[in-house]
């Protein structure tokens, strides 16, 4: 339990996918204009990394690993199918933003619209893969921990674009230099975020 | 006073609108606000019914600031003669000197460099000279450890006014508060001059310290788990620290000044004090290590947590701005800093992160405040009608 919740806390502060990693940029520069869609979006996220972690750890545990085949038979046990890693998750990642799509158009058709391309575009956002990627690089003991360290994951990226939605809905209204209004003062936002986040490396949990 | 009066009369056609030199008249009106009252009140529409505008506000707070920055020049001196072992045989005045040969040059600078800035950028955009930068210059030299190099405190004060402040469109539009920003910035750009034993106390290589001194400060001798410190010390502020945050008692002198003017919200400053609490006791509770198991209260007079929560979680412009905002962001900012404090071995002083992270929160917090209040308005007036 205690181990659960160190992922947890690891995985949104420490961690954290964008202030730590700067992974997930582009949605999270493109859809941060408001608090709502930034908010609609985020959850997505966490809703995608938290399936699609553990479903890879799944995979990888019983299937691409050295070894992880060993459940067929003697026969399998130094079958190497660690290569096929990389299109596995993708594959996994695109079923389930198709999901996730579905139910937002169905549910949310407001959010559908503003959201736009950025919501089938999950598939391709490097938080997402980068979650399983770093679940594999971390050899979690069970499907727990995956299950964990994705939405911990997701509750990061959440935290960061609703975070800076925020500041930039309160931005619109200061007086910017005018070469710098826009991305150029939503890049030096970002990095003024991080320098705050750094308050928390070096925690050991 | 008349001739001062008569050197901005005189100097007024020049930069009046068409003439000569009229992209200087923003650092003509600056100088002349500074001086004098605008006498001009308007006729119709919004009145004015009071002289606190922004110039005037600012000057209660580097009033508010001026106890923690004696007590903060004395305590250098302080330091300095204790460290060499002629505290004994040192009168009053010369450690007060001593102190302010050391603190002065840190203010000299940190204006001289963010003025200058500011300066260049109203001229530049056309702006009026805009004065928060006066409340900010002096806290930059307040929160620098003492041997900080002085070229440091300028390029971290240019930093800060430029990115944290002018980019968003000068006083008023920042998001971070730019003395801390400024700290920040030298804190993970110059790490070894900014934490550690040796940066506290004023010492030549050629000083002899007496046996048994390390210059550590209590607190990070506490995160090292030999907490060894008096309380009443630090309350006063004769302990090793940054230069204007060690002592508590004049910090409160301060925070006097701001309550009773009502410049400083006093929502911020007691739920900081709250959630410091709050977390202080609950990390005794579980006490897994020595500093844990310091009592609560010891962290309030303990670095920067005083400072912090007086003078910096109250800048009115990048705290929260809705009331029942600051008790959130107040209460998180007090529990974040004795957090990192104490759990982060990496950074013995957690006040400055922890208010950098409550800002980028602090419009996120006022959104839902929003957004709540206008859903229970909503509900009221649907249910009414």
């Amino acid at each position: 339990m205690e181990n659960l919740i160190n992922i947890f806390v690891k995985s949104i502060f420490i961690d954290n996918m964008v202030f730590a990693y700067f992974f997930g940029m582009c949605s999270y520069l493109a859809v941060s204009k408001s608090v709502k869609t930034a908010m609609g979006l985020g959850i997505a996220v966490v809703f995608v990394l938290g399936i699609t972690v553990p479903v890879d750890y799944l995979l990888e545990n019983y299937i691409l690993k050295e070894g992880a085949l060993v459940w067929l038979g003697e026969g399998f046990a130094d079958v190497d199918l660690s290569f096929l890693s990389f299109i596995m998750f993708i594959a996994v990642i695109a079923s389930m933003v198709q999901l996730v799509e579905m139910v937002v158009e169905k549910f949310a058709p407001v959010l559908y619209t503003q959201l736009g391309i950025f919501l089938p575009l999950i598939a391709v956002n490097c938080a997402i893969l980068g979650g399983s990627l770093f679940m594999q690089q971390k050899a979690f003991h069970n499907i727990g921990e995956a299950t964990v360290y994705g939405l911990g994951s997701g509750i990061g990226w959440l935290l960061a674009i609703v975070g800076i939605a925020a500041i930039r809905e309160k931005v619109q209204y200061s007086d910017i230099p005018a070469p710098l209004r826009g991305l150029g003062i939503t890049f030096i936002i970002t990095g003024l975020m991080g320098l705050a986040f750094m308050g928390f490396m070096g925690i050991k949990l | 006073m008349k001739a001062i009066r008569n050197i901005f009369e005189k100097t007024k056609p020049y930069v009046q609108k068409g003439a000569k030199y009229h992209w200087l008249h923003s650092v003509h009106d600056g100088f002349f606000t500074l001086f004098f009252v605008q006498k001009d009140t308007s006729k119709s529409g919004t009145h004015i019914k009071d002289y606190l505008d922004l110039k005037r506000t600012m000057a209660v707070v580097v009033f508010a600031l001026v106890p923690a920055l004696l007590m903060g020049i004395y305590n250098t001196g302080y330091q300095h003669y204790k460290a060499i072992g002629e505290l004994a045989t040192t009168g009053f005045f010369d450690i007060c000197l001593f102190g302010l040969i050391k603190v002065v040059p840190f203010i000299i600078v940190s204006y001289v460099v963010g003025l200058g800035i500011e300066f260049v950028f109203a001229q530049y955009r056309g702006h009026e000279i805009q004065e928060g930068f006066l409340v900010s210059g002096f806290l930059i030299p307040l929160i620098m450890p003492v041997n900080t190099p002085l070229w440091m405190v300028a390029v971290a004060t240019a930093f800060a006014v430029v990115f944290a402040k002018e980019v968003f469109g000068g006083t008023g539009m920042n998001i971070w508060n730019p003395a801390l920003v400024a700290r920040a910035f030298l804190f993970f750009a110059y790490p070894s001059h900014m934490s550690g034993d040796s940066v506290w106390i004023s010492l030549k290589d050629t000083d002899k310290v007496v046996d048994g001194f390390t210059g550590a400060t209590p607190m990070a001798l506490a995160a090292a788990g030999t907490p060894d410190y008096s309380v009443m010390d630090a309350f006063i502020g004769l302990i090793p620290g940054s230069i204007g945050e060690t002592s508590a008692l004049a910090i409160l002198i301060g925070a006097i000044i701001l309550i009773v003017t009502g410049i400083g919200s006093w929502k911020i400053m007691v739920s900081t004090v709250a959630g410091g609490l709050f977390m202080g006791f609950l990390l005794q509770t579980f006490a897994v290590n020595e500093f844990m198991a310091i009592p609560a209260w010891h962290h309030l007079v303990l670095g920067g947590f005083a400072f912090g929560a007086i003078f910096m979680a109250t800048d009115p412009v990048s705290a929260a701005q809705t009331s029942k905002g600051k008790y959130i962001y107040g209460f998180l900012v007090g529990v974040l800093a004795i957090l990192i404090r104490v759990v982060n071995p990496a950074y013995p002083e957690g006040m400055m992160l922890a208010i950098l992270l409550m800002n980028t929160f602090a419009p996120l917090i006022d959104y839902y405040v929003v957004e709540g209040n206008i859903k229970k308005r909503l509900k009221r007036a649907t249910a009414n009608a």
